[in-house]
């Protein structure tokens, strides 16, 4: 019985122990986003990165989850007789909840993991500290151009989701369930309200800068070589992953149920 | 200004519950080349790493030019970096930039040089160090490894510091090339009149490179000495490394199977 209290508490010490440190991290990182020297051409080529080549994957999850939600709303609905109200559950669930969840998640995949594998392998080779003796402060080099395209990015992603998910979800709706196109998009943007984008918009934000965070944090504190920078790797994903769906019930609980 | 360049005393660190240096006494005097010897894992790395800034010990006192640095902050400490240049152990070029960006990195990033200027002293730093300027335009990752520290020995002294670090320079190196690194050593701290502290367990190396010899063993300085004097040092511990024996005072922690 002590054992087991025992280790129940050291699992709880630790993970108290990596909160703060994460915390730590995060506060280090944030108070060089706003102190110079800034590296701009870092951020573009970040932006690039995480957002142009995220696109294919992001339109692709985008498109089949909006095509994928018309059916199963209309299975549902039409049980009722409230097939028209199709396009407007499309809408509102896309824009407000699978839009920045599916991109964030997608994203967590593809750059939190490329985040993490790269900042590990720099740090196992020494290549972090040899940027601080060249005059260079890691954490504005390297992360603060992450963080930041990972913050302004995945919003502009999560609208472009938005966009070919309603899309998706359209080509299904005219073509398949025969609904009228005008009437189907009239009303995906009659209920439509602005704080319905923007709270998906927001979301997507914190997702962004998360999967940046997490991918830094993890490559940044790797140890011992090549396999050091595999657990990094899955350490970042499946943390931002967690972290993502954590931060969107939070987010939708405290700033934008009801509203 | 008299006294040592570098002046460290009873500096300690440990990694858990792990003691790596168990209180080092040690100065460089000025445009000296002090090498440290020592087995594997005995802390060499970690030792340089506290004096450049980048670990922090956790006792001690570190003087540079007099001014104690151990208990800078963050900002102050990377100034005092500035003051040094390091060739890590293995290289640690950014393979993400091309050769010439490497070697110019601290004049762009750090000092603020404009690009086509830094990219000009690059390449001839990288003929001081015998490499042609085509292989600025390569990237790190095409290199042999005698050529990547070749190019991690100028970019360390590409900003001109005033103290320049060598990790086992010559580590993983075929004899002959050992030796051309040997010579680019001695002539850039000839040179360029820099105080130098390298580690090594090539003793063919470091006989070159010294004009005087510390050893580390458990954490502490057993023995210093001059280069000349290292045959005669009447230390058992520093004979048996020098001759490479595995019977002597150093017990191998091998584990048993
Ligand atoms: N950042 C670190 N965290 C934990 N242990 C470390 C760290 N750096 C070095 N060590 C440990 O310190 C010891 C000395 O390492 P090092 O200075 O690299 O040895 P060497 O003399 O071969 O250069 C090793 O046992 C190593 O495992
Ligand atoms: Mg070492």
């Amino acid at each position: 019985m002590l054992d087991f209290l025992a280790s129940v508490g050291s699992v709880f010490f630790a993970f108290l122990t990596s909160t703060g440190r994460l915390a730590i991290f995060a506060g280090t990182a944030l108070s060089h986003c706003f102190r110079p020297p800034f590296y701009p051409r870092l951020i573009l080529r970040q932006i690039i990165d995480i957002g142009y080549y995220s696109l294919p994957v992001v339109g692709l999850t985008a498109i089949f989850t909006g095509m994928v939600l018309a059916l199963q709303t209309y299975t549902g609905f039409s049980r009722f007789a409230a097939e028209s109200a199709v396009s407007t559950v499309v809408v509102l669930s896309v824009t407000r909840e699978l839009g920045p969840v599916i991109a964030g998640l997608m994203v967590a995949g593809r750059i939190g993991a490329a985040i993490a594998a790269e900042l590990g392998t720099m740090k196992v080779t020494d290549q972090i500290d040899a940027l601080s003796t060249l005059s260079t402060n890691p954490f504005k080099y390297l992360i603060v151009p992450r963080l930041i395209a990972g913050l302004v990015t995945l919003p502009v992603l999560v609208l472009v989701a938005d966009i070919i998910g309603v899309f998706g979800g359209f080509i299904v709706g005219t073509y398949k369930l025969g609904f009228n196109p005008g009437m189907y998009l009239s009303r995906t943007v009659d209920y439509l309200q602005a704080n319905d984008v923007i709270s998906g918009l927001v979301k997507a934000g914190a997702f962004g800068f998360v999967v940046a965070l997490m991918g830094c944090y993890h490559g940044y504190h790797s140890k011992g070589g090549a396999q050091g920078v595999g657990a990094a790797t899955t350490h970042a994903v499946v943390s931002a992953s967690i972290m993502i769906l954590l931060c969107n019930y939070l987010l939708t609980a405290l700033l934008f149920a009801n509203r | 200004m008299s006294g040592p360049k570098i002046s460290v005393r009873g500096l300690r660190k440990s990694f858990g519950r792990k003691v790596v240096l168990d209180g080092i006494d040690i100065d460089v005097g000025r445009q000296e080349s002090l090498v440290i010897i020592g087995g594997s894992g005995t802390g060499k790395s970690v030792l340089i790493k506290c004096i450049i800034g980048l670990i922090q010990p956790d006792a001690g006192s570190i003087k540079l030019d007099g001014q104690e640095v151990a208990d800078l902050g963050r900002g102050d400490r990377e100034k005092t970096m500035q003051k040094f240049g390091m060739l890590f152990q293995g290289g640690a070029l950014f393979d993400s930039l091309p050769v010439w960006e490497n070697v110019a990195f601290g004049l762009i990033q750090g000092r603020g040089m404009d690009r086509a200027a830094a990219k000009e002293i690059a390449i001839r730093k990288l003929a001081q160090v015998g490499l042609g300027a085509e292989v600025g335009e390569l990237s790190p990752s095409e290199l042999s490894g005698g050529m990547q520290k070749r190019v991690a020995l100028a970019r360390a002294i590409a900003a001109e510091p005033e103290i320049v670090i060598f990790d086992e320079p010559t580590t993983g190196l075929d004899p002959i090339m050992s030796d051309v690194i040997n010579e680019l050593i001695v002539k850039c701290v000839k040179e360029l009149g820099i105080t130098a502290i390298s580690i090594t367990h090539d003793m063919a190396s470091a006989r070159k490179i010294s004009d005087r010899i510390a050893m580390i063993y458990k954490g502490k300085i057993i023995w210093t000495g001059a280069t000349a004097e290292i045959d005669r040092s009447g230390n058992e511990y520093v004979d048996q490394f020098i001759h490479g024996r595995a019977t002597g005072p150093i017990q191998m922690e091998v584990r048993a199977l």
